[in-house]
């Protein structure tokens, strides 16, 4: 996508053993054998012994179906889980930029406040419709500030939330707009600019694209990825949709059933799948241009999967 | 055989802003036609007018001007009219979840569309014919499925079931609007792949409404990439998609994610 990620994957595909991958020798996140179990009428683990590591300025994908636990595992490196969730192991630990290795299970109260969103932010799933309706997103935007800048004046407060739309390509004067005025590429950028406010060095993205069409996704990404340049943070992008984390990821983690199946470099992993969820993933998208895929109109193989359906 | 066909349809809605009305035009001066064993794909991004074009062959809507053409004759507006149309044409929506009513059993779906346009069909008929159904949608066991209830189905199972609906009255014609997009990635190709096996064994002329090049360029035959209500580019799969002419369908084909091209980037 951009010329600032290109080295990046190139060094890793190619010379691993030359040049240790990022994520080994300057993590940012490290995700330890967590494990989270739903405790309603029967007892599910959602998340299973994951253990992932996420390097400073990095953009790892979370691949995975609906059910598979990627959500459950983001809220769980938030510590946004709500009973019944229970984390039953594990742990968290972020290494911040000076230094400071911070493990996030011990963090309560004030202390977690401060950590959440100004470490590590989250664009949330269906994060358009996340704004509150009756609020402008000049209030939603210095809400931020007000919580975690005390000391910030009201002006300073809208002019930094004019900056920040700024940043994510929105016009400055829609600080006055209600979130039914914006469409809703306008809208998940507002929520971009709203993980992006206090400079974290992490952003989880959960699906941050998946209700828009290809063109304003195309455009989003394209912003991400040049202030991920600019600003230096690592991004946790979730998503089903494989082709896209190919084209974006550093490293791709796939996920099923609250464990990691698989997990290599994006090219590694598109060129060597090695796992069969890994192979069934990438075989359910056709190629755009490629010939991968012809079978849907030949009819060649004709519902090879009705089986694992059920 | 059944053909379906626009002529030179526009629809226009009106807006009113206070006292001001505006006239936003959906579709503009759009014609085409669907024939049987033909599979065409309308792709756009949202807002272009593609459900528009929907509404307008369900005859949710009525267009402004132009005409619809079933079977080269226009459609009437008596009640058997309209209904001999719907046992013509079909449509399978975006949402499985949504389409189905959850205080009904499977069986009671497929029941009425069966009973509705055959009317002289006993009970019993009407029940080998909805067993039949979902064999075809390769719901098996079939008494069991037709007991049960939408809460009890998969997402995927549920737009088989969907299908089932459409394919009950016989028609020729097959309206399927992002069938599709709201299923979990590894299913997806396995309800297209039913699609187009039904579409072949029944000679169906089938318009895949969808935002997803790569689906759209497998599964069709032609495609038509509509922008702002009109038509821009229409032809042989293969040759629009990777012979883009028009500007807006190469800025579509240039957003659709890719992994070959980062491939070729880094090779």
């Amino acid at each position: 996508m951009s010329a600032a990620q290109a080295p990046t994957a190139d060094g890793q595909a190619q010379g691993p053993a030359v040049r240790p991958p990022r994520h080994e020798v300057d993590p940012v996140l490290t995700i330890e054998d967590l494990s989270v179990e739903y405790r309603a009428e029967t007892t599910v683990r959602a998340v299973d012994h994951v253990s992932l590591t996420l390097g400073r300025g990095e953009v790892l994908g979370l691949a995975g179906e609906s059910g598979c636990g990627k959500s459950t595992l983001a809220y769980g490196v938030n510590r946004l889980l709500k009973p019944p969730a229970v984390v039953t192991g594990g742990a968290v630990r972020f290494h911040s930029r000076e230094g400071h290795v911070v493990d996030t299970s011990v963090l309560d109260g004030d202390d977690l406040r401060l950590f959440r969103w100004e470490k590590i932010s989250m664009v949330f799933q269906g994060a358009m419709n996340s704004l509150n309706p009756v609020k402008k997103i000049r209030d939603q935007l210095g809400d931020v500030f007000a919580t975690h800048r005390p000391s910030m004046t009201r002006r300073e407060r809208v002019l930094r939330s004019g900056d920040l739309l700024e940043r994510v390509g929105v016009d400055r004067n829609r600080l006055l707009a209600y979130p039914h005025e914006l469409s809703g590429g306008m809208r998940q950028r507002v929520m971009i600019a709203m993980a992006m406010a206090l400079d974290p060095q992490v952003m989880i993205m959960d699906e941050p694209t998946t209700a828009l069409d290809v063109v304003v996704q195309r455009e989003i990404l394209q912003e991400i990825s040049r202030l991920r340049a600019e600003l230096g943070f690592a991004v946790v992008f979730i998503t089903h949709d494989l082709p896209l984390l190919l084209e974006i990821s550093d490293r791709i983690a796939v996920m099923r059933a609250g464990r990691i199946v698989e997990e290599a470099p994006a090219m590694t992993l598109y060129t060597r799948p090695q796992h069969d969820y890994t192979k069934t993933l990438l075989s359910s998208f056709p190629s755009l241009t490629g010939a991968h895929g012809d079978f849907v109109r030949s009819g060649s193989a004709d519902l090879a999967d009705s089986g694992g359906e059920r | 055989m059944t053909t379906l066909e626009m002529q030179d349809v526009v629809k226009e809605y009106h807006l009113r802003d206070g006292w001001r009305g505006e006239r936003l035009r959906a579709v503009d001066h759009v014609s085409f036609t669907l024939e049987p064993g033909r599979t065409t794909a309308l792709v756009g991004q949202s807002g272009s007018g593609k459900s528009t074009i929907a509404k307008l062959l369900m005859r949710l809507e009525s267009p402004t001007s132009g005409r619809i053409l079933l079977g080269g004759r226009p459609v009437g507006r008596s009640r058997s009219a309209q209904r001999a149309y719907r046992s013509q044409v079909q449509m399978v929506f975006q949402d499985p979840f949504g389409s189905l009513n959850p205080h009904h059993t499977i069986e009671h779906h497929l029941a009425r569309p069966v009973a509705l346009h055959h009317p002289r069909m006993s009970a019993a008929q009407v029940r080998s014919r909805v067993l039949e159904l979902l064999t075809r949608v390769r719901l098996d066991p079939t008494e069991e499925f037709a007991a049960r209830r939408p809460h009890e189905l998969s997402g995927g199972q549920r737009q088989r079931v969907a299908i089932a609906r459409a394919l009950a009255p016989e028609p020729g014609i097959l309206v399927a609007d992002e069938p599709v997009s709201m299923l979990d990635v590894s299913i997806r190709l396995g309800v297209l792949n039913l699609l187009g096996r039904l579409q072949r064994e029944e000679n169906l002329g089938v318009l895949y409404i969808t935002h997803d090049l790569a689906t759209a360029r497998h599964f069709s035959d032609d495609i038509m990439v509509m922008y702002r209500g009109s038509i821009v580019e229409r032809g042989p799969a293969d040759d629009v998609l990777l012979h883009p002419r028009h500007e807006y369908t190469q800025t579509l084909r240039a957003a659709s994610p890719d992994p070959e091209r980062r491939l070729a980037e880094l090779a």
